[in-house]
């Protein structure tokens, strides 16, 4: 297969951000400070963002059998790029700033978020394993980055173990549908007669089940979500923003394509057991999470209950699911990072434990007004309060839903919405507390936080709330791009 | 632009209270003031000018009106617009953003600057639920004032303030979803039938739909705002969240909120369901009737004054609920004027309550007694308020119920008799309030001191308010009525063949 001028244009933004990761490598190896690779990485991500409308006006393009570039795989790694670059903000001050030795982590960070734009631009399921397994394989070093502590360690193992488990169940699963359909493009698997009207035959069948418990490990959806609480409350904050994002965002956008292009929802069964996992997960998240007293612990099961009602979204199929999906998940991404980071801006940094027990955010309205809000309206969003995108985003999910008529589904949404405004609730009560209640406060004085943080945590804020007011826009860019999935 | 502004003025004075309380401490109540006198001014000022522009014939019921695009992918505009009974339920609006702010004035000393964003943020959502006439911006505004409620009670509030605030919150935006399923459905409904995406509430109306649908997604709307009326069973939230609020709270919530709930069944679920609320309006006026005497019942057996005054809530709204059911002139009008008369009236009593709390710290009507003799001024304006609760003729709360009963019994002369126990538990409830509180020997040896000049000004205008809604309630009735035809010109027809 031979690339052409534009194939190279095309994939562009991936390059950069490849070289960024290899002259990352070569400045450490040569100058040994955080700094100078941390504005490189900021630096390579924000060229790969603006090479994006570049790549999109080329567009949409097939490179090989493995990669295509379309405005959906663009939007998603805007996203994804966009995500990485907030995580490399909030990472410099709490792994040490300007005097530490933390090279490695912004590389590490760039070879993840690569992982991540080649799975949701992947059309193949080689180029699918390649994404995932660049993706994990820097999250397991990501999260046990700070090797001297205890519970970093003891969440990178977890993850490690599961996420190798279930790579195994994904490679087998393509496997089985290798086996049956021969060939491993999703275009050409969509494109065969009636594959999934008719049925698969057992090993078929077998072999998507096992896909689906793969990717089900990914995004954390009950019942494969074990790993997801203690994963989060172990790895540094801005890691577990990182996981909660990119990692799932990534997962869902591939297995949407693939669901898309692969018309794998023609076939009843699979449909099936994707409602029934959408229902559990839903249910099971808001309930886990109301008995929690981490926040880390809370976000976590949130992230599970919002990943279920995305695959509410993602079960009406069609453009408007596609569409629902891509304002949800950008809401999420806004969200998860805005609170993660107010996690982390609290949190003094590496060495020392994160402050993430609820009662270390007692009276922190009145201490850190705004900081307090910034989290206020993050949490207002996940519960999908007006003003916010979450609630458009959800809204939208709704409509997509209803549009199709899944109403078992709608409800257990809804229900689970109600049930999540009690744990989200309590975060803001306890911030709003006030004279006895709050003297359990912490003991160790505030760390101040950095003028990039809060200038990110600021425009997170404003994003969220601006485009939760005039969505308009947003929607007609959603509407005119990712929606064509080709 | 009249109608934007309405809601502009009082987001900016929240705004601008906030930011003003961390330059000059103790100036936020002053801006909150002059914010809702200013909205006050203005809408006593359209109504002045609505009853010369009613007089045209070709209006349509309709004042002011404004649309923009908002949200095209989903056909939602920005569309508000002003009729009779939004226009009374502004002005009443504005009228208790006085009385909140004037009886907060020395009760609220910390954090006031947040306090009073809240407080008016409450009143834009409100005033915005009063005037959306596209589902999605209705929707949106009716969620948004759940927020600053919240937290008014969550932080200003008193012992259990998180467990209500709590119990508040998840009840109205739990039942809320599902009007947003039920508004979705209908546009999809809409959608299929026309090919046209749109919220806007005139082009839902007369969506064709099976019988069966029809009476499901009138049930998603109708549980929401049974909720927040609150129709029995779904009142538990209520005591709660009115007992632990904040004064201007309790004002705000019995005052306004339960109004937007019963506005809502007023506005959207008989006009765009007539059928299906034909079917259910037995029903429906059956719960409202179980509330009227539950909650007169239950009110005499607290123990805590605002406790008590919550159940009254529960009882008058009882009566909302069943005349707007029975949907005849007689019944709407009463209903209407019953939310007005109910809005001061149990916002004064909560104004007292407040008061009272504020000087013994305590709403236990078992410690109070022989209040009468410290506290003449106060003690007057509690006996005046209980008794115009319990509907003596001459005051407004008289006026609503009698017209509610008068169009009830043209519909269903038993529940009819039923309701009209209530002017006898309400009295049992009403006096006894006065007796356990005002009354008898002051053996707890209260020294308190009679009500300021402020306080004083408040109480008069809702007084002088009450009585003349009692002696004159033509022009609330005028202004309602024209609003109420335009409804009843969609719905009567095919209300009634349900109905009867």
């Amino acid at each position: 297969m031979i690339l052409t001028h534009s194939d190279l244009l095309v994939l562009l933004p991936l390059i950069i951000v490849a070289a960024s990761a290899v002259s990352g490598m070569l400045v450490a190896g040569f100058y040994r400070r955080s700094q100078p690779v941390m504005v490189l990485t900021l630096l390579g991500l924000i060229i790969s963002l603006a090479a994006l409308p570049l790549a999109a006006s080329f567009g949409p393009r097939q490179v090989t059998p493995l990669l295509i570039l379309d405005n959906y795989a663009l939007f998603y790694m805007g996203l994804i790029f966009a995500a990485t670059f907030v995580v490399t903000v909030l990472c410099y001050r709490y792994f040490g700033g300007r005097e530490s030795h933390h090279e490695a982590l912004y590389i590490l960070l760039l070879l993840a978020a690569l992982g991540g734009a080649v799975l949701v631009a992947s059309s193949h399921f080689a180029s699918l394993l390649l994404g995932l397994e660049l993706l994990s394989v820097s999250l397991f070093a990501l999260i046990a980055y700070p090797r001297s502590a205890e519970r970093p360690l003891e969440a990178g193992i977890k993850y490690l173990i599961l996420a190798g488990f279930s790579s195994a169940f994904l490679l087998f699963g393509m496997a089985l549908i290798y086996a049956q359909l021969g060939t491993m493009q999703f275009a050409r698997i969509g494109a065969l007669p009636a594959v999934f009207t008719q049925g698969l035959d057992a090993y078929g069948l077998a072999g998507l089940a096992l896909i689906l418990v793969g990717a089900g490990f990914k995004l954390a959806l009950v019942p494969f979500h074990m790993w997801t609480p203690d994963v989060y409350e172990g790895a540094p904050a801005p890691i577990s923003a990182f996981i909660a994002t990119v990692s799932k965002g990534a997962m869902l956008a591939m297995l949407l394509r693939y669901f898309v292009t692969a018309d794998a929802h023609q076939s009843q069964s699979v449909v099936m057991a994707l409602s029934l996992v959408a229902i559990v997960t839903i249910l099971a998240g808001n309930l886990l999470a109301l008995r929690q007293d981490n926040i880390k612990r809370i976000l976590a099961y949130s992230s599970i209950a919002q990943l279920g009602y995305l695959l509410v979204g993602f079960l009406a199929f069609g453009a408007m699911a596609v569409e629902a999906v891509a304002y949800y998940l950008a809401a999420y991404f806004i969200t998860m990072l805005g609170a993660f980071g107010v996690v982390t801006v609290l949190s003094r940094g590496m060495p020392e434990q994160d402050s993430d027990m609820l009662t270390d955010y007692a009276g922190l309205f009145w201490r850190r007004p705004w900081l307090a809000g910034v989290l206020t309206a993050m949490l207002l969003s996940l519960a999908g309060i007006p003003l916010t995108m979450g609630f458009i985003g959800k809204f939208y999910v709704l409509a997509a839903a209803i549009g199709e008529s899944l109403w078992l589904l709608v409800i257990v949404l809804v229900v689970g919405s109600a049930m999540g405004l009690y744990y989200y609730l309590r975060i803001i009560a306890v911030m709003c507390a006030y004279g006895p209640e709050a003297a359990s406060g912490p003991g160790t004085p505030a760390v101040p936080a950095s003028l990039a943080e809060s200038v990110t945590l600021a425009l997170l804020a404003l994003l969220l709330i601006g485009l939760g007011v005039s969505p308009g826009q947003f929607i007609h860019v959603l509407e005119t791009t990712v929606a064509h999935l080709t | 632009m009249i109608l934007p502004t309405l809601i502009f003025i009082l987001v900016a004075g929240g705004v601008l209270s906030w930011v003003v309380e961390r330059w000059h401490p103790g100036s936020a109540k002053w801006v909150a003031l002059a914010t809702a006198g200013i909205e006050l001014v203005l809408t006593i000022w359209l109504w002045l000018q609505s009853a010369s522009a009613m007089a045209l014939p070709a209006h349509g019921g309709w004042l002011a009106e404004i649309r923009a695009e908002w949200i095209p992918r989903f056909g939602v505009s920005f569309h508000l617009a002003m009729d009779g009974i939004s226009l009374i339920l502004v002005v009443l609006t504005a009228f208790l953003g006085v009385v909140s702010v004037a009886c907060s004035w020395t009760e609220i000393q910390e954090r006031a600057g947040f306090f009073y964003f809240n407080l008016l943020w409450t009143l834009a959502g409100a005033v915005g639920v009063f005037l959306a006439l596209d589902l999605f911006l209705f929707f949106f505004f009716w969620e948004l004032m759940l927020v600053p409620m919240y937290f008014m009670i969550a932080i200003w509030g008193h012992e259990k303030r998180q467990y209500a605030s709590i119990k508040f919150f998840i009840f109205t935006e739990g039942s809320g979803l599902f009007m947003l399923v039920a508004i979705l459905a209908l546009v999809f409904i809409h959608y299929g039938s026309t090919g046209v995406l749109t919220f806007d509430y005139f082009e839902l109306l007369n969506t064709a739909m099976s019988p069966s649908t029809e009476l499901w997604i009138m049930l998603g709307f109708f549980i929401a705002f049974a909720v927040k009326t609150p129709i029995v069973p779904f009142h538990t939230w209520l005591p709660d969240a009115h007992t632990e609020a904040p004064t201007a709270g309790s004002v705000i919530l019995a005052g306004v909120l339960l109004k937007t709930g019963a506005y809502g069944l007023l506005r959207f679920v008989v006009p765009l369901f007539p059928q299906a609320a034909g079917y259910f309006a037995p029903v429906a006026m059956a719960l409202g009737a179980i509330g009227i005497l539950y909650g007169a019942f239950l009110a005499f057996a607290q123990t805590d004054f605002k406790r008590l005054v919550a159940y009254t809530s529960v009882s008058h709204l009882g009566f909302a609920v069943v005349g707007i059911f029975a949907w005849n002139p007689w019944s709407l009008g009463g209903a209407v004027m019953q939310m007005i008369a109910h809005g001061i009236s149990t916002g004064a009593l909560f104004v007292i309550a407040g008061i009272l709390q504020e000087r013994t710290h305590t709403r236990d009507m078992r410690r109070f007694g022989g209040v009468w003799g410290v506290m003449p001024r106060l003690a007057a304006m509690g006996l005046f308020f209980a008794i115009a609760a319990l509907g003596l003729p001459g005051m407004g709360n008289f006026v609503g119920e009698f017209l509610v009963l008068m169009g009830l019994s043209r519909v269903n002369s038993v529940l009819a008799s039923v309701a009209a126990v209530a002017f006898v538990t309400s009295v049992v409830y009403g006096l006894a309030l006065v007796q356990k509180i005002f009354h008898g020997e002051n053996t707890h040896g209260w020294q308190l001191h009679d009500l300021s000049g402020r306080e004083m000004a408040t109480l008069y205008s809702m007084a002088a308010i009450t009585l003349w809604l009692g002696l004159y309630p033509q022009p609330v009735l005028d202004t309602a009525a024209l609003a109420i035809d335009g409804p009843r010109n969609i719905a009567t027809g095919q209300y009634h063949s349900g109905a009867e």
